[in-house]
């Protein structure tokens, strides 16, 4: 049995999905925040069922630059029930895709979830009658509480077993009549035989891209015929066919909408206040610095507070085990680094990445960065970018890996690809640690800000270099606001421990491993020889210690093994000793900017191709020595 | 008829003509935004920055390119051009 999940974007799918799966899907409250498909079995009412969420899509229609994977899903691949999840509160518009979505006559049931949202904002909607309407069940539901969920899957096994008819919902008379015609040419040309043809047929009316290339190169007689329905369509109605589709099934829409939802007084709560300041021309822009502010004083003062006892403690630990095996021994140099690596984890990374984590994690699910998007979008502009490029730029500062991918979300594949590559350069949460883990413990939280702001200067520099290299001007915004939301304690922990559990999982093993690598190394004096030959780089250029060198390949795994390492390397976790502030803000500013970590540029070449990746990369390191001179001197020149 | 990047805070008005080509259209329209449509400015952010608008209870920013496209109607008065009566039922007539 298998079960899809489909609807627009936001509309709560993946929050559904995890309320049988687990946490698994990364819920946020912005349109756009699942970009692949998430699988998962799941035991529903003792069935074991798969469910599939896929990304959310506003309608049927594929454009040029979206190959509409979600789409060609829904309509190719073998599955038993579609779930298609109807945000209540946007009943009209939703519509239009259940509308799409019944065209496909494969069996389906509605959710129709967020209604306490809609009936916020004053509309009862009348579930039975929906039902009625559309002719498929619907349940409703409110996917963040949980509410309604039970009832929802055990009417989806129900109807899953049944394989009822579902019928599409009837347009405008004469869109019907060109249907029906294309329709029958198709059949008579032996296409769609797999695919309801009054669905092709309304694509190909459409000028979807997707099926006019599937379709006509096979077929091109066809094309000919169909474009001469679509012109009758156009003449009679004096718009192009595409829109007299769509603003039919925009009217039927919006009869059933008026059949099934009651007005009533929408209530004014806090929602509305905090939108009235986090959107108000005055207020926005200074609240918007302030939470950032908030969220990095945050971060360094509980960080700050949890590191000085784990680090004492991990201290004496390293202490009390050298007593015992001397690390001049090969035991005691495998155990020594085995140790370094467990506690760098625990006493460098965590105390940063935990309050850092939360503080981005409430910062999606309130929805807050749509409204970001719409106070910077002027300011992006103005540098060639898209208001949108503010999302996966934010998402930057947790993992460069999902910020690339959300890269997606740009409507071109220019402001994508910028959009992308600006993201590898935001200092992800790895880097924020050195960050916050070097330079504001040991030289005070105005440096780390002063660094974050210098990369974001750069990342803007780069963005306008790049976007007037880059043909093609930024197609203006179109960005759903979403209704603020108090993110749950509930969906911040599953969040959180998400990303915690890839730290754990992967980031602390490779930690140990590393660690015990680079003691091995050390032991067998083969580490000097690396950095020797990195010593030109290292020593000559940046000033820095000779031993940093392995660090810094290293970094390449991952970034906070630069930190971890460097504990390892230089033999102490009192820094300062070894370090003075200027190499320490140096090691910095390189580490900031040099090689995106392996994952990252696995994914960078994911999406722009090894050779844009080859290319950014090195320009990385070019950018990385630059930055780190130049801070090796300002440094050196104003204290 | 003005341009919807023109109106004051706080206007209700009504959708007339859509320019622009029918990426900007179609994606307008799945979003809840037709010719007809009745939509109320929200806010608009300051040195050109986008509009923000209320239709059909959705909250939409508009960047200002996007926003000077949409033709609207301040008081309702005009009728828009839903539907070209066709060349029969014009011949009825």
């Amino acid at each position: 049995m298998k079960f899809v999940l489909a609807g627009q974007p936001n509309s709560g799918k993946s929050t559904i999905f995890n309320s049988v799966a687990g946490y698994r899907a990364a819920t946020a409250n912005f349109p756009g925040s699942s970009i692949s498909f998430t699988f998962s079995r799941a035991l529903i009412h003792g069935h074991e069922v798969e469910v599939v969420d896929l990304p959310g899509i506003y309608s049927l229609i594929s454009s040029k630059e979206d190959t509409g994977k979600a789409e060609s899903y829904l309509l190719e691949e073998s599955y038993d029930l579609i779930i298609n999840v109807v945000d209540a509160s946007r009943l009209g518009r939703s519509l239009e895709l259940t509308m799409q979505l019944l065209e496909l006559e494969r069996p389906m049931i509605v959710a129709l979830n967020m209604m306490d949202e809609a009936a916020r904002g004053g509309m009862v909607v009348d579930p039975e009658e929906l039902g009625r309407q559309i002719g498929v069940p619907v349940v409703p539901t409110v996917g963040r509480r949980g509410l309604g969920l039970k009832e929802l899957f055990r009417r989806a096994l129900q109807h899953a077993h049944q394989k009822d008819e579902i019928f599409a919902l009837t347009l405008d008379r004469e869109v019907e009549e060109a249907l029906e015609e294309v329709a029958e040419m198709l059949e008579a040309t032996d296409v769609g035989n797999n695919v309801p043809r009054r669905f092709v047929a309304e694509k190909l009316l459409e000028r979807d891209p997707h099926f006019e290339r599937e379709i006509y190169t096979r077929h091109p007689e066809l094309k000919k015929q169909v474009r001469g329905v679509a012109a009758v369509l156009q003449k009679t109605h004096g718009w192009s066919a595409d829109q007299v589709i769509s603003g039919s099934r925009h009217a039927v829409a919006h009869c059933i909408e008026e059949e099934v939802v009651t007005l009533e007084r929408p209530q004014i709560g806090w929602r509305e206040w905090a939108d009235r300041v986090f959107l108000h021309p005055w207020t926005g822009g200074p609240v918007m610095v302030a939470i950032l502010g908030l969220l990095f004083w945050v971060v360094f003062r509980v960080g700050q507070r949890l590191e000085m006892p784990l680090v004492e403690l991990t201290d004496r630990l390293a202490a009390s085990l050298a007593e015992k095996l001397p690390p001049e021994t090969l035991l005691g140099t495998l155990a020594g680094g085995a140790l370094t690596g467990i506690a760098g984890g625990v006493a460098i990374v965590l105390p940063y990445l935990l309050p850092f984590l939360i503080g981005l994690a409430i910062l999606e699910d309130s929805g807050y960065l749509p409204r970001m998007a719409y106070i910077l979008d002027n300011f992006m502009h103005r540098i060639g970018l898209h208001g949108k490029s503010v999302l996966p730029l934010i998402l930057g500062y947790g993992c460069s890996v999902p910020a690339i991918m959300s890269a997606r979300i740009l409507p071109s594949l220019r402001d994508r690809r910028i959009t992308a590559v600006l993201a590898s350069f935001i200092p992800c949460s790895a880097r924020t640690i050195v960050i916050f883990g070097l330079v504001a413990a040991y030289l005070g939280p105005w440096w780390a800000l002063g660094i974050y702001l210098l990369n974001l200067l750069i990342v803007v520099v780069l963005g306008n270099v790049l976007a007037r290299t880059m043909k093609g001007a930024s197609p203006g915004l179109i960005l759903e606001i979403p209704e603020l939301q108090l993110p749950q304690l509930k969906t911040l922990g599953a969040k959180t421990w998400l990303t915690l559990k890839e730290f754990i999982t992967i980031a602390w093993p490779l930690l140990v491993v590393s660690s015990v690598v680079l003691g091995l190394l050390e032991w067998a004096d083969a580490a000097d020889a690396i950095n020797a030959l990195l010593a030109p780089l290292t020593v000559v250029l940046l000033g820095l210690p000779a031993a940093v060198g392995m660090t810094l390949v290293f970094g390449i795994l991952r970034k906070e093994l630069t930190l971890v390492m460097l504990v390892q390397a230089l033999g102490t976790t009192q820094l300062s000793t070894v370090m003075n502030d200027g190499q320490m803000l140096t090691f910095t500013l390189f580490v900031v900017f040099y090689v995106p970590c392996v994952a990252t540029i696995a994914v960078m070449a994911k999406e722009l191709g090894w050779r844009d990746t080859a290319v950014i990369s090195a320009f990385s390191v070019v950018l990385a020595v630059v930055i780190g001179l130049a801070g090796r001197f300002s440094y050196a020149l104003f204290s | 008829m003005m341009a919807l990047d023109t109106v004051d805070v706080k206007r209700r008005v009504r959708v007339m003509v859509i320019d622009g080509g029918h990426r900007v259209r179609s994606h307008l329209n799945t979003l809840g935004i037709h010719i007809g449509d009745w939509l109320t400015v929200v806010e608009r952010a300051p040195f050109k920055g986008p509009v923000l608008v209320e239709v059909n209870g959705t909250r939409l920013a508009l960047g200002r390119g996007v926003a000077a496209k949409i033709r609207v109607d301040l008081d309702g008065t005009l009728e828009p051009l839903v539907r070209r009566p066709s060349e029969a039922e014009a011949e009825q007539k």
